[in-house]
């Protein structure tokens, strides 16, 4: 998509250019490369960590500074050093809530097989739920579903969709 | 669905000839399938058409043969040859083939027949003729109602496959899957039901909860499968002839991967609970229920081996997902798969041979079959995303999903139903109204 917007950009400048020197040409064409590469930047903001999500394009905010939610690697279930951070920012903030309660929702990407992934994201939900309890959340306030790959955020079938889709969201229940 | 009447009205036994008869090899890939005439059934005189649905069916007579040679077709082990090439009329050719006419045309074999239509009963006879032998092979004659006039071709077409294969043929039996619209990440997702060649689609849910992996109970009315009914994925049994639903259970946590015991008397299925996943059997009547796994890795896609002493499951005890077998009670686990790659989703075959499988390996997926020891492993066929095989109920075709790649817009994803033979040849795109996923192939509805 992005490719075939670039070369069009360059083709007009092509048709633009027909005429003068090849200095110019090169400069435009150069200035077409960057600009490329700056959009593509920008497309990808999000960032890995190995294979686990590390940026924010789709984290909500459950209050000022408290993520929605926590990613995963492949097949696994463990909680990295942000997603503990994030998860002890939430168990503070629930603390003060102490009337809310909460789902917590564990899902997996595509790359799997139904059954296995849905196993995955009640694993991963329990994962949270455990976490924030250790923090002084209590088990009741806390109730775990788990989507499998049923709910993708991410559409997309590239590594950057699949990592934001191995996550586990945090959602007011009340 | 109306149970299905058949009377046999007569059947005259090949008579045992020192001639041997054409027949079909099915345990290989058949690059050369059975040359076979399938003509027009005759419509006797004074025969009505059929209202069915609000269509008309004038000549059922060549809407069955139609629905024949679309199975024999589908197979891979029989070329139905062009009706326009055939020279003797449907009527004469059911009393008395001229077999020189029919070798002529290449035709093996030759399936005849008549039909009457009255009121409330539908009259259907057939013969399938040796045409190089110029012997009749079976006889036979059904009536039941007119609106089963479909499932009388599949009947039809099964005793030809069974006459010419020495195996029971799978054309009279049903899909149960789950029909999917709506964008990648808000599916809609409802259970279907249709007969084997896509016909007769019927759709059992609305839509307004997630469904997954419907299983067909060996006695075929009753199908168990996952819903999220208010938000509580369950395990959930439903009788397709009643309508009727209930949970399964009385779980404090999701139940999933469910599927029927052989005897269709227990479902067998994963329960979740504290992030650990383990496998538990209830009995359908006496309400028992029964834990089979214990352990801390996750336990799933359990399924029977079909004299129901053993059990296939998917455990990542091992580190990542792989097969295990282990005996009905829980006991002597073992691990059968040692290949490279992930190893998910093991189903029994319904012979009791072999267990088929969804291997993932460098990106890749794969559905393959292996005996029930985890030798012989043999993929059949390798793509970008697909699983959950099912087998057809004479063990020698399957039937899968599979999705296809898309964009971060989620264009060009789409999810298929496709069916591949045992010999890893005849892959099949069945054709569905809508996408379609999680597949299962009921047992044969007449016997």
């Amino acid at each position: 998509m992005l490719k075939f917007t670039i070369n069009n950009v360059i083709r007009e400048q092509l048709k633009m250019i027909s005429g003068t020197n090849l200095k110019k040409f090169l400069l435009i064409v150069l200035l077409g490369v960057a600009l490329s590469a700056c959009a593509t930047t920008k497309k990808q903001s999000g960032k890995m960590q190995g294979d686990v999500y590390t940026g924010n394009d789709t984290v909500e905010y459950l209050a000022t500074g408290v993520k929605d939610r926590v990613f995963f690697a492949t097949n696994k279930s463990t909680l990295t050093t942000a997603s503990r951070d994030t998860l002890r920012k939430q168990a503070a903030w629930m603390r003060k809530k102490s009337k809310l309660k909460f789902t917590i929702e564990g899902h997996a990407d595509e790359r799997g097989t139904r059954e296995y992934n849905l196993a995955l994201g009640e694993r991963r939900a329990n994962a949270v739920k455990d976490y924030l309890m250790t923090y002084g959340i209590n088990g009741n306030r806390l109730s775990v579903i788990s989507y499998g790959k049923e709910r993708p955020v991410n559409s997309g079938s590239n590594p950057l969709a699949w990592s934001q889709n191995r996550r586990s969201v945090t959602i007011k229940a009340n | 669905m109306k149970k299905i009447i058949l009377v046999i009205f007569c059947l005259f036994i090949f008579k045992a000839s020192a001639i041997a008869l054409v027949e079909v090899d099915i345990t290989r890939g058949n690059l050369d399938p059975l040359p076979i005439a399938v003509s027009p059934l005759h419509v006797e005189s004074g025969s009505k058409d059929i209202k069915q649905n609000g269509k008309i069916i004038k000549n059922v007579g060549e809407e069955i043969s139609k629905v024949i040679e679309i199975n024999f077709k589908r197979s891979g082990l029989f070329n139905p040859l062009k009706k326009e090439s055939f020279v003797q009329n449907p009527d004469i050719a059911h009393v008395k083939p001229r077999f020189e006419d029919w070798r002529l045309i290449k035709a093996q074999a030759l399936v005849t027949g008549k039909v009457n239509v009255s009121e409330e009963k539908l009259r259907v006879e057939f013969r399938l003729w040796d045409t190089v032998a110029a012997k009749e092979m079976i006889a036979l004659a059904f009536s039941t109602t007119p609106s089963n006039w479909r499932r009388v071709a599949h009947i039809i077409a099964d005793k030809v496959y069974q006459r010419l294969t020495g195996e029971e043929g799978y054309f009279d039996t049903r899909i149960i899957y789950v029909s999917e619209t709506g964008p990648k990440t808000q599916r809609y997702k409802k259970l279907a039901i249709m007969d084997q060649d896509g016909a007769n689609v019927k759709y059992l849910t609305l839509g307004n909860e997630l469904v997954l992996t419907p299983r067909f109970s060996p006695k075929n009315q009753l199908v168990t499968y996952l819903s999220y009914f208010r938000n509580l994925p369950r395990v959930y049994l439903l009788d397709i002839e009643t309508g009727v639903q209930e949970v399964v259970g009385d779980f404090p946590g999701m139940t999933f991967a469910p599927r029927f015991s052989p005897d269709g008397e227990k479902i067998i299925m994963s329960f979740a609970k504290d992030g650990n996943s383990d496998i538990y059997t209830m009995n359908l009547k006496t309400r028992v229920v029964e834990k089979i796994t214990d352990h801390t890795s996750i336990d799933t896609s359990p399924s029977y081996s079909p004299d129901g002493k053993y059990i296939a499951f998917n455990s990542d005890r091992s580190g990542l997902q792989q097969i295990y077998v282990m005996k009905s009670d829980g006991s002597k686990v073992k691990r059968i798969t040692f290949g490279k790659g992930l190893y998910g989703t093991p189903v029994w075959s319904p012979r009791g041979d072999l267990i088929a499988f969804t291997k993932v390996h460098k990106g890749k997926f794969y559905i393959g079959v292996m005996r029930t020891d985890g030798s012989g492993e043999r993929l059949l066929t390798e793509n970008y995303y697909q699983e959950a095989p099912s087998w057809s109920p004479n063990g020698r075709v399957l039937i899968f999903y599979r999705e296809t790649k898309s964009d971060s817009e989620g264009k060009g994803f789409s999810a298929k139903l496709w069916s591949i033979d045992l010999t890893g040849y005849n892959e099949r795109l069945i054709e569905t109204e809508t996408d379609g996923s999680d597949p299962s192939w009921s047992s044969l509805l007449s016997k």
